[in-house]
């Protein structure tokens, strides 16, 4: 630890030296205890700030299992009277005590996997638009940060916006194709969620499609390719698992979005007929239920409803993370 | 032949037309809520309406300064917490990229960006207020600060991934010790990356309404004491917007109108930010 | 044994972090009973509410006359009956209001007994929209309850026909609009519905959020309000004050004693008119009241009725049943402005009676 003394003297050379001068014994050996003393405590210094760093990465952890404890806690009295037919038990009826969340993981997934398929094309075009055609410039770069504003939108705001502009919108769409002209239902939400979705599978993809090494392009322009046979040929074949990790991502983002959904999906418990059939997602239920729930087993079913949701998004995190670890291995 | 090539090169265009069609598209919808939002809004506020407390309805007026302040401080008080902690977590993950607790910790971090809101609002009601018997500023804080933590950590790990090492190196071969390296060198040159994630975290939790409501409560009176309950804006929307009364109806969107400007203000400021210091996040 | 170590600090930082959090709230909550009666800051003298959400409007009214005439903050938050009644089974407030007296589950999980104060009325009114229908909808139970239940499915269905005799009525299909977020409007509709139809109350029951036959939820009194605007066609239902305000067509309800009622604030009255036993805990929907709204319930203040407990004092304890005891008296003149109704003179003389009962370490709070 020879280094970390000399350092120190440079550090701070003045006290030091005028130090020295003045306690006139043996200045070398005063000198060689001070400096030793001096790097005794920058090694505990430095020790102490790494103990801390590994306690801070400890405390992460323990901060999710508390969170994991808590929820299993609070929901054992639900897991002890409804057991495993609360996963795809197809009732949910709080006054008779008959909680089955399956039309709950269906809505939910309806809902995040439309609004995925939605999402898509308008992902990937701000992504291409971004990477590919216009990397620079005033209007790419007003688009850039107009697609992340997008994000920044309280989604209490979305739900306002969308039972005021969309529902409308919908139901006029609806009674021209024959469905039932409700407005409210999986489709609006799922809509409201593309639009809330879209900057997170647009940025990595940006990123990602930027990454691509230009001499691969260049090659393929050599031989003739269009920008579209690139695109296809070159750039989207080396950025799939990219893409795919952002739209994991978007797939995250959308499963847990609560108010945005709550205020459009139309709230039922019945089990829906249709993506145009109002429905009830997990998270809708938790917020319309819970500031109600009067008795023990049903305020312990909403919070198992939310265990379950915190396990869904632990097990797409897994997969969205081992898909980008593989990413950047390759 | 050159029949084939103009094929190819239409084909080309028209998707060149249409990537461009799309990604403007998606702009739409942001328009359409910014008009609506601050057209139904921006009428209510005034001096006024800032600094005056709800009045109940039948009486026209009133203000929303009890949960502007709340906001301020609720939000104050989650960054206090949740800041330090996050930076020195994103320290330990950038620094320990190979280690096993770094692959659970960061996993955690993920997991805990996709915990939806009101469900951290029911484990900080289980952890803070049951056992002291108390609503309080500072449980919603708590609440708010678990939701800005994985934003703060990600933006500091990515920010510090993206210095090159040869800085780090440098620094060392100079002899300085691990954590001023770590301090001096490292950290302020990603203080604008830091900084950015920082305000991100802060426009997020601005907005969100589910952990406040079991934690800290509302209050309808001016209040500085964290250990009491404390008003603020989102609250206040979903608790006034829920009401038949248009007065309430009012305050509600003069509310979202500064709830909505105040997100993107800070948006935009970090935008600028991560410009001038040529950050990418 | 390192990465032990590590574990083993982290935990122990955030559980003293915790416990000093607690501590310091305990310190000028409720947990430590020196501090508490030591060091009073303003803030202290607060009393804290939590509950319902349909009497909120009149609430923040009545607390805000209050407060100017008594200089006697209150903060009531309206995050719903239930969460009231779990807030007060947790102590973490002074007072719980509820839509809903407490029913045998909610009494049992309750760690001390709690009486009932009655401090309003108010209505559920049945909102519709059947384009190019001037005349006012007449329904009576037995039509209303099957139209929820999904039985009968055409507004020209002979049976509404058949109450509305000489009304031209359109052939299309009713949609029915229910609110999703659970609420003491639907408590009150349900708890109706089931005592008019024994169909209802085997299939569906009564409760704050049941499991609708038929129909779609909104959020709220606007999220109803809103399908009905747009949707040609729907019926749902929505607070009394909320119709008036935002111009709504609501149907008259046949009652008990077979009139077609309009909801207003002197039928809401005579509903309430009734014998109300000691404990307060009465339903006034489908009243006996001949010239009663049938939809309209109580709302209640809940507090226990022995108030030592935890640190409590006899002060607080007094101002918060002084305050009670004025809003069922001076403040019952905010109530029809906003479309509430004031309680009959009896209802008052049971919640008086019920607020003398209260107890501070076994002796009587109020004389």
């Amino acid at each position: 630890m020879k280094d970390t003394v000399d350092n120190d003297l440079i550090t701070r050379p003045d006290a030091n030296s005028g130090r020295v001068i003045k306690s006139k014994k043996d200045p070398e050996a005063v000198s060689t205890t001070k400096r030793l003393k001096r790097s005794h405590r920058q090694i505990k210094a430095e020790n102490i700030f790494r103990r801390t760093l590994t306690v801070v990465g400890w405390a992460t952890v323990v901060l999710v299992a508390g969170i994991f404890v808590t929820l299993v806690l609070q929901s054992i009295l639900s897991i002890k009277t409804s057991g495993f037919g609360y996963l795809w038990g197809k009732t949910w009826d709080p006054v008779r005590d008959i909680f089955g969340v399956y039309p709950f993981l269906l809505g939910t997934l309806l809902t995040s996997f439309l609004a995925l398929f939605i999402s898509i094309p308008f992902s990937f075009a701000v992504a291409i638009f971004l990477g590919e055609y216009f990397p620079k410039g005033w209007v790419p770069n007003l688009l850039k940060n107009t697609v992340e504003l997008i994000a920044a939108v309280p989604s209490v705001i979305y739900g306002f916006w969308g039972l005021a502009v969309l529902v409308p919108i919908v139901r006029s769409f609806e009674s021209k194709i024959g469905a039932e002209p409700i407005g409210l239902g999986i489709f609006t939400s799922s809509l409201i969620l593309a639009v809330m979705i879209i900057p997170y599978a647009a940025s990595l993809g940006r990123s990602m499609i930027q990454m691509v090494p230009s001499n691969l392009k260049e090659a393929a322009y050599s031989l003739g390719a269009t920008r579209w046979e690139v695109i296809r040929s070159v750039i989207l074949p080396y950025t799939r698992s990219g893409l795919f990790a952002g739209i994991m991502l978007s797939l995250g983002r959308a499963l847990g979005e609560t108010m945005a959904v709550t205020m459009v999906i139309g709230n039922t418990s019945l089990i829906p007929k249709s993506i145009f059939s109002p429905g009830n997602t997990m998270a809708s239920v938790i917020a319309n239920e819970f500031t109600e729930a009067d008795h023990p087993v049903y305020l312990s079913a909403l919070i198992e409803l939310g265990l379950v949701l915190f396990v869904v998004t632990v097990v797409i995190n897994m997969i969205g993370k081992q898909l980008i670890k593989g990413v950047t291995t390759n | 032949m050159s029949v084939h090539v103009k094929y190819r090169i239409g084909k080309s265009r028209v998707f060149q037309g249409l990537t461009i069609l799309l990604s403007v598209a998606c702009v739409v919808p942001l328009l359409f809520i910014l008009v609506y939002i601050i057209q139904a809004g921006i009428t209510k506020i005034n001096w006024h309406f800032l600094t005056n407390l709800p009045k109940p309805v039948g009486e026209s007026g009133g203000g929303i300064a009890n949960a502007l302040l709340g906001s301020i401080i609720i939000i104050a008080l989650a960054s206090v917490i949740a800041i330090p902690f996050g930076i020195l977590c994103g320290i330990y993950l950038s620094e320990n990229k190979k280690s096993k607790l770094a692959y659970w910790s960061r996993l955690c971090v993920d997991i805990l960006q996709g915990v939806p809101s009101i469900v951290i609002g029911i484990v900080a009601y289980f952890w803070l207020v049951k056992p002291t018997g108390s609503f309080s500023a500072l449980s919603g804080s708590v609440a708010l600060a678990i939701m800005m933590l994985p934003i703060v950590v990600r933006s500091t790990e990515e920010t510090l991934l993206l210095l090159p090492d040869s800085l780090k190196e440098a620094a060392y071969a100079l002899g300085m010790p691990f954590h001023r390296v770590i301090l001096k060198v490292i950290l302020p040159c990603g203080i604008s990356g830091i900084l950015s994630g920082v305000m991100l975290s802060i426009a997020r939790i601005t907005g969100e309404t589910a952990p406040l409501l079991f934690t800290a409560f509302g209050n309808p009176y001016l209040s500085t004491n964290i250990l009491k309950p404390m008003q603020s804006l989102p609250l206040l929307i979903f608790n006034y917007a829920t009401s038949p009364y248009n007065d309430w109806h009012d305050l509600a969107w003069g509310a979202s109108c500064i709830l909505l400007i105040w997100v993107l203000t800070l948006n935009i400021i970090t935008k600028l930010i991560t410009r001038k210091w040529k950050v990418q996040l | 044994m390192k990465t032990f170590k590590s574990l083993a600090l982290a935990s122990l930082a955030i559980v003293i972090t915790g416990g000093m959090m607690m501590t310091s709230c305990g310190g000028s909550g409720t947990a430590s009973k020196a501090d508490s009666t030591a060091g009073k800051s303003g803030d202290d003298n607060t009393l804290l509410g939590a509950g319902a959400t349909f009497p909120n409007p009149l609430y923040s009214k009545m607390f805000s006359e209050y407060d100017k005439a008594n200089g006697q903050k209150v903060n009531y938050q309206s995050i719903g009956s239930g969460g009231g009644i779990q807030q007060l089974t947790s102590k973490t407030v002074d007072f719980g209001a509820s839509d809903a007296p407490l029913n045998g589950k909610q009494d049992s999980a309750l760690p001390a007994p709690a009486i009932h104060i009655p401090i309003t009325a108010g209505a559920v009114v049945l909102s519709y929209n059947i384009p190019d229908m001037k005349d006012t909808l007449k329904l009576t139970p037995d039509v209303l309850a099957k139209i929820f239940l999904g039985e009968i499915k055409k507004w020209n269905d002979p049976k509404i026909m058949a109450v509305n005799k000489g009304v031209k009525l359109p052939a299309t299909d009713i949609l029915v609009a229910h609110r999703s977020d659970g609420s003491g409007t639907s408590n009150i509709f349900t708890t109706y519905l089931s005592k008019v139809s024994t169909d209802w109350e085997s299939k569906v029951g009564k409760g704050s959020s049941v499991n609708w036959p038929v129909g779609l939820g909104g959020k709220g009194n606007e999220g109803v309000a809103g399908s009905i605007k747009q949707t040609p066609g729907a019926i749902g239902y929505v607070e009394l004050a909320y119709a008036i305000q935002n111009n709504m067509a609501f149907a008259k309800i046949q009652n008990k004693a077979g009139n077609f009622i309009t909801p207003s604030i002197a039928s809401i009255t005579a509903a309430a008119n009734i014998t109300i036993p000691g404990d307060a805990k009465v339903s006034l929907t489908n009243t006996d009241a001949t010239d009663g709204y049938p939809i309209s319930g109580l709302t209640w203040i809940l507090v226990y009725k022995e108030q030592k407990y935890d640190n409590r004092t006899q002060d607080k304890a007094i101002k918060m049943l002084k305050m009670i005891q004025w809003m069922i008296h001076d403040g019952q003149q905010y109530c029809a402005p906003l479309n509430y109704a004031p309680l009959s003179a009896n209802a008052v003389a049971i919640g008086d009676a019920q607020l003398k009962s209260v107890t501070y370490d076994g002796k009587p709070v109020l004389q």
